[in-house]
């Protein structure tokens, strides 16, 4: 019994400055919950010295705990204002990670493929459409038998990024909407049902017959849900998938701001889907912990390069290579008290 | 022996006494602890809804408009939702509670009632969530295929039925309430009718009253008080309740009369905006409405106070 105990002692003493682990904290965005702790726990495999924490709270408890230094990175679905980048203690970098898209679903008889015109989506969520045999939803779906049934419109009603996205582009592509309603993550709605949760509009949608709500594509996929193609700012009608989204960060990247604060909603290219989003890090550029943010930097080194295989398997678009590069020199410019914490390679 | 007796209880007398004196000063911290929580409670958040009651005053109880984009908000339709879904829980829930109890309590045959009662007490256990899962998945689809047309067919005059089926709404609500609250009304009703001493009963049942007569007048009146506190209890549940409601009743911040209709209520608008709430503002009508639900709650539960006492007097009277 000693003798165990002495060796459980002597275990004590010894072991925590031989693992001495940095542990990292973060608290955010629930979409990409399951991508990020998928990449902790691969990370930990790269790095056995560093361990991940991360609460998703949702977007705004994310940038407030950033904000108010009680974690060690944020995450967001939605960039944060000029105000509340203003309110934070010192600068903080936005690090795109990966991209999700929203699709619309629908429940029809026989559930066709649907194709929508953006002011289309915008009039029906705008309670202007009302039926389902209206010329303008038939006028894009030339060959589809659509009923002489009222739309059932069904949105979030719990605030998330996936509202943010969905209204961000209505607000884009219909000034009514913009001017009406405008865009946040929650909105006051001309019409329909709120359900909570992904799974609470997708259970509301398979119920109804005649119903249209809006869900991330990962879970429409999953759930083998029928999603609609949507006219792109290029004029083409695009299915939303993996590769369509990432389009939407390609033909962004042109103009990309070198805060990564964009919208894609509506982007240029051709093959871009234009309900898309990037979801976003939050992190000082200043750390105050040399060895956390080194730590974090290698971090988000290795997420924007290795990590991005990941996206697939969990139905998460990856970031285009245009954009990785972009990351990579933003990465390199987190520094601890003025000192780069990634050498340029 | 009376002379070795006197010392021994004397000697035995003090510590009881300080033993007394500990337990009663550890019991008083217990119940002063619970006032200062309440406190604590209300005064935080206070704090935080000021600036809310600042911007809104006391427009913001009488106002629909709920707007997080223009930060406009008005409580109304939320406190509409969550008095009318609570009300039609107990309207469906306390005829079914405490005539469960009544049957469990006076006339169930002796071998079904542990059994029963413990069935009664599994259904109080079942998270909020399954029911809430249940409720899209199979009461929606149920009222809105069946039901409401039905109602709508035969009362349909009534504006309480009226508009088009959904399935979700005001009345998926209450029925899913009632549903929860039913097991707590029964087991505490139960309870109550089981604590009614028998010579009650076996006086009832002398002066030749009937099995529903000894019911009525010996158990259920003397009993009285405890019931309304049964009551009380699924009424506290179906206020307060949150995920259950959120996933059946609609979201749509609106005051409509027909139960027909989506509706909101104050717990579920705070559990579901919350998280995403980033302005200050937006989060400070939040907590305004979580004030509200408190003080809803305080009002409602006074006048089922009031209620027993205006009630109170022929139960005394039976003691005597």
């Amino acid at each position: 019994m000693k003798t165990a105990w002495i060796a459980t002692l002597a275990l004590l003493a010894f072991v925590p400055p031989a693992s001495a682990q940095t542990l990292i904290n973060g608290a955010g965005a629930t979409f990409p919950y399951p991508i990020y702790s998928k990449w902790f726990d691969e990370y930990a495999k790269v790095d056995p010295e560093v361990r991940f924490n991360y609460q998703s709270i949702g977007s705004g408890g994310g940038i407030k705990q950033i904000s108010s230094r009680t974690v060690d990175f944020g995450a967001s679905d939605g960039p944060m204002t000029d105000e509340q980048l203003k309110q934070a203690p010192s600068e903080l970098l936005h690090i795109p990670t990966v991209l999700g898209a929203v699709v619309a679903t629908y429940n029809l008889p026989g559930n066709p493929k649907l194709s929508f015109t953006p002011d289309v989506l915008a009039d029906i969520f705008l309670g202007k459409i009302t039926k389902w045999n209206d010329a303008r939803i038939a006028a894009a779906n030339s060959g589809v038998q659509l009923p002489d049934q009222p739309i059932l419109v069904v949105h979030r009603s719990d605030g998330s990024g996936t509202t943010y996205i969905w209204v961000d582009y209505l607000s884009k592509v219909s000034p009514e909407w913009q001017q009406k309603v405008g865009k946040g993550t929650s909105v006051n709605w001309p019409v329909g049902l709120g359900g909570k949760g992904n799974e609470g509009v997708a259970g509301q949608v398979k119920n109804t017959p005649g119903a249209l709500g809006y869900v991330e594509l990962a879970y429409a996929v999953k759930n083998k849900m029928p999603v609609a193609a949507v006219k792109n700012a290029a004029g083409k009608f695009v299915e939303p998938t993996i590769a369509s989204t990432t389009a939407a960060a390609a033909g962004a990247a042109k103009s990309m701001p070198a805060d990564f604060r964009v919208s894609l909603t509506n982007a240029p290219g051709e093959e871009a889907y234009p309900i898309a989003s990037f979801t976003w890090l939050l992190v000082y550029k200043d750390q105050p912990n040399e060895l956390k943010g080194r730590a974090l930097a290698k971090f988000l080194w290795w997420m924007s390069h290795e990590g991005q295989k990941y996206a697939d398997d969990l139905l998460y678009a990856p970031l285009p290579q245009p954009v990785v590069k972009q990351v990579e020199a933003k990465i390199r410019q987190i520094t601890y008290q003025g000192k780069p914490l990634v050498a340029a390679r | 022996m009376s002379v070795v007796a006197i010392p021994h209880i004397a000697v035995r007398t003090a510590p009881r006494n300080l033993g007394d004196r500990i337990l009663r000063g550890v019991l008083r911290l217990a119940a002063l602890v619970l006032v200062l929580l309440v406190a604590a409670i209300v005064v935080e958040m206070l704090r935080t809804a000021l600036p809310a009651m600042h911007k809104f005053g006391w427009r913001f109880v009488v106002t629909s408009t709920w707007d997080p984009v223009a930060e406009r908000f008005g409580a109304l339709p939320f406190v509409y939702g969550t008095v009318v879904s609570s009300l039609l829980a107990l309207l469906i829930a306390v005829p079914l509670g405490v005539g469960a109890a009544i049957y469990l309590a006076e006339l169930a045959p002796a071998w079904i009632r542990p059994p029963l009662a413990f069935l009664v007490e599994l259904v109080a256990a079942v998270p909020s969530v399954i029911y809430g899962l249940w409720g899209i998945f199979v009461l929606a689809p149920l009222l809105r295929t069946w039901v409401q047309p039905f109602l709508g067919a035969t009362l349909g005059f009534l504006p309480l039925f009226q508009g088009p089926p959904y399935g979700v709404g005001m009345l998926a609500a209450g029925i899913i309430l009632a549903i929860m609250v039913v097991p707590f009304i029964t087991a505490v009703s139960r309870e109550v009718l089981l604590a009614v001493p028998n010579t009650q009963r076996e006086a009832a049942l002398a002066l030749g009253a009937t099995r529903w007569e000894t019911t009525r007048m010996a158990v259920l009146r003397y009993g009285r008080s405890g019931l309304v506190g049964a009551i009380l209890l699924g009424l506290g549940r179906a206020l307060g309740e949150t995920m259950a409601v959120t996933m059946v009743i609609g979201n749509r911040p609106e005051v409509a009369l027909s139960l027909f209709a989506p509706g909101y209520t104050m717990a579920s608008v705070i559990a579901n905006e919350f998280t995403e709430a980033t302005s200050d503002l937006y989060l400070s009508a939040l907590i305004d409405i979580g004030l509200l639900l408190f003080v809803v709650t305080v009002i409602v539960n006074a006048l089922a106070r009031l209620l027993v006492w205006s009630v109170g007097g022929p139960v005394k009277a039976i003691r005597e």
